[in-house]
């Protein structure tokens, strides 16, 4: 894995480059790890309470350990009333796990989000970002099996 | 039966996206030619007697908006596409940006001869990785193909912040900020982008931009409603038998795109509502199905067109759980900068909940929309100005499901 020292300093010279930064932290361990942040403040010249303020208002970043593959149910109306309660009771039985939980294999993490915009196919879930349409609880085990 | 009528699609399923070849064969990058012997007032002018208004959802005249920034004297100006599609419902930009990149970022060049700058930015959502590398192959065929001239383009990528999709705090958002909106005025087109006057315009709005320099502002202008000419890209989502993506002109009926674009109601059902303009939009009943999607059409009946998402429910959805499911997303996605939404998201949320488990009281039913009124009124932002829409719709047009679920 690369340093995230290494990964941060790429953005250094792009201006306002700090959530590019954060995006690549999580390209590569799929969450920005904790002390990542006060080096990102460091290169980017913040305040550490706003480099902290800038990776904790967006719901796509997540400050501190996840799973290696994150799943994300929609839980905007479109999904809401196409059954998405379903699939979170399908994934959750699956992976033995309650939403906003990781296997202790550290494999995957469960999290709901809003609309992915994927709603032709409602209901949607996504995997490490790829979308997933017209989930059913059936074809849960099937898609999992490829991450595991 | 209604007919879909392909502008902003109008190359999609026929040319491959990621070949810039095609789109110059099919007549691309020559409107950016055009606009650069038209002149910079004389461009102006013709997309403002398009009647071209923004398609993110505000309805601003187009060329007008351009203007503003025209007017200020800048060494740096920007364009900025507002690909940060949020709108639950809503995923009519992902599909102009995975079929026909290249008319965006025409439209972006156009822009920025028009107003005098040579940097542009896409903000694309986070949600979207996929459509970020689409957009990133097209600027690298634009740049070594040399059709954008000394115009520059650059990808953002958003992370899962909805209010971003409101102007200034998607600027917010490029300058490394957390995207909390700015206090207005100064508006983005006079101090936007650091400082500097910058155009935000959204992704089907921009798409727009080449055809009608091709055809000609009366063109485009005999389209549609006569107010809010053109085509819009419609998604329809919920109860409907073809969940799909369309284009149509904007004098196009509700009923129309439910029945004959939709295919009616799933399983021999009967409507019920319908959310247009995505989750922040007003649920409209039976009675109002006759009504033109166009701006104006929509604005008069109390609800919005919005983004063009079209969420439709059957006899069998309840409505208050529907509403407080709604008003969970915006306790979520409320930025916390301004406390009419921070704590009246929260307030509404935590009195749908009561209602949907049959816990509320007429009471709660008259602070709703009391609540709701004011949030119209003193939030900073679009977000928390329409966060009540949902339940003050409902409220008045399917006030009996209320009733039905009091304690």
């Amino acid at each position: 894995m690369a340093d995230y020292k290494e990964i941060i300093n790429r953005y250094k010279d792009l201006p306002g480059g700090i959530i590019e930064a954060y995006h690549a932290l999580q390209r590569e361990y799929s969450f920005i790890p904790e002390d990542s942040i006060a080096y990102a403040a460091q290169v980017f010249d913040l305040p550490l309470a706003k480099a902290y303020g800038v990776a904790t208002f967006y719901s796509y970043l997540k400050v501190g350990e996840r799973g290696k593959n994150v799943i994300r149910i929609c839980e905007s109306a479109p999904c809401h009333v196409a059954g998405a309660k379903e699939v979170v009771n399908a994934l959750e039985k699956e992976l033995g796990i309650k939403m906003g939980e990781s296997t202790a294999d550290g494999k995957f993490t469960l999290e709901f989000c809003e609309c992915v915009g994927q709603c032709q196919a409602t209901p949607v879930i996504t995997v490490n970002s790829k979308p997933y349409g017209d989930i059913t609880p059936e074809k849960i085990p099937g898609i999992l099996a490829a991450y595991k | 039966m209604a007919e879909e009528m392909r502008i902003v699609l109008r190359n999609m399923g026929k040319i491959d996206p990621l070949k810039i070849e095609d789109y110059i064969n099919a007549g691309g990058y020559k409107s950016l030619e055009k606009a650069r012997q038209m002149g910079q007032e004389a461009l102006m002018e013709e997309v403002k007697k398009s009647g071209l208004r923004g398609r993110g959802g505000a309805g601003f005249n187009c060329g007008m908006k351009w203007s503003f920034s025209y007017k200020v004297q800048s060494e740096q100006k920007y364009v900025v596409c507002n690909a940060d599609e949020g709108e639950p419902g809503t995923y009519k930009d992902r599909t102009i940006m995975e079929n026909d990149p290249q008319s965006v970022l025409e439209g972006m060049a156009i822009c920025g001869y028009a107003i005098g700058a040579n940097k542009g930015y896409i903000y694309c959502r986070g949600e979207y990785p996929y459509v970020v590398d689409i957009l990133n192959q097209a600027i690298a065929q634009a740049k070594e193909k040399g059709v954008l001239g000394d115009f520059d383009i650059e990808v953002r990528m958003g992370a899962g912040a909805y209010v971003c999709g409101e102007e200034s705090a998607l600027i917010e958002s490029i300058e490394g900020n957390r995207g909390e909106p700015r206090f207005k005025p100064p508006f983005p087109p006079v101090i936007g982008l650091w400082q500097k006057p910058t155009i935000v315009n959204n992704v089907e709005t921009f798409a727009n931009i080449p055809i009608i320099l091709e055809k000609g502002a009366d063109w485009y202008k005999s389209i549609g409603a006569e107010k809010y000419p053109g085509t819009k890209v419609v998604t329809l989502t919920g109860d409907v038998n073809n969940r799909t993506v369309f284009e149509v002109p904007t004098n196009t009926s509700i009923r129309q795109v439910i029945y004959d674009f939709g295919g009616g109601i799933k399983d021999g059902k009967k409507f019920k509502a319908v959310q247009i303009g995505g989750t922040s939009g007003g649920f409209i009943p039976e009675s109002m199905l006759d009504t033109p999607i166009d701006f104006d059409s929509m604005t008069a009946i109390g609800a919005v067109l919005g983004s063009g998402a079209v969420f439709v429910m059957d006899e069998t959805r309840d409505i208050v759980n529907v509403v407080a499911r709604i008003a969970g997303f915006f306790e979520h996605e409320s930025c916390g900068k301004c406390s009419p939404c921070r704590e009246g998201t929260k307030r509404i949320h935590e009195m749908m909940e009561k209602l949907d488990a049959g816990q509320g009281s007429g009471g709660d039913l008259s602070l709703l929309e009391r609540l709701g009124t004011v949030m119209t009124k003193a939030c900073l932002c679009g977000l928390g100005q329409a966060a009540p829409s949902p339940v003050l719709t409902t409220l008045k047009n399917f006030n009996s499901e209320y009733q039905a679920k009091l304690n």
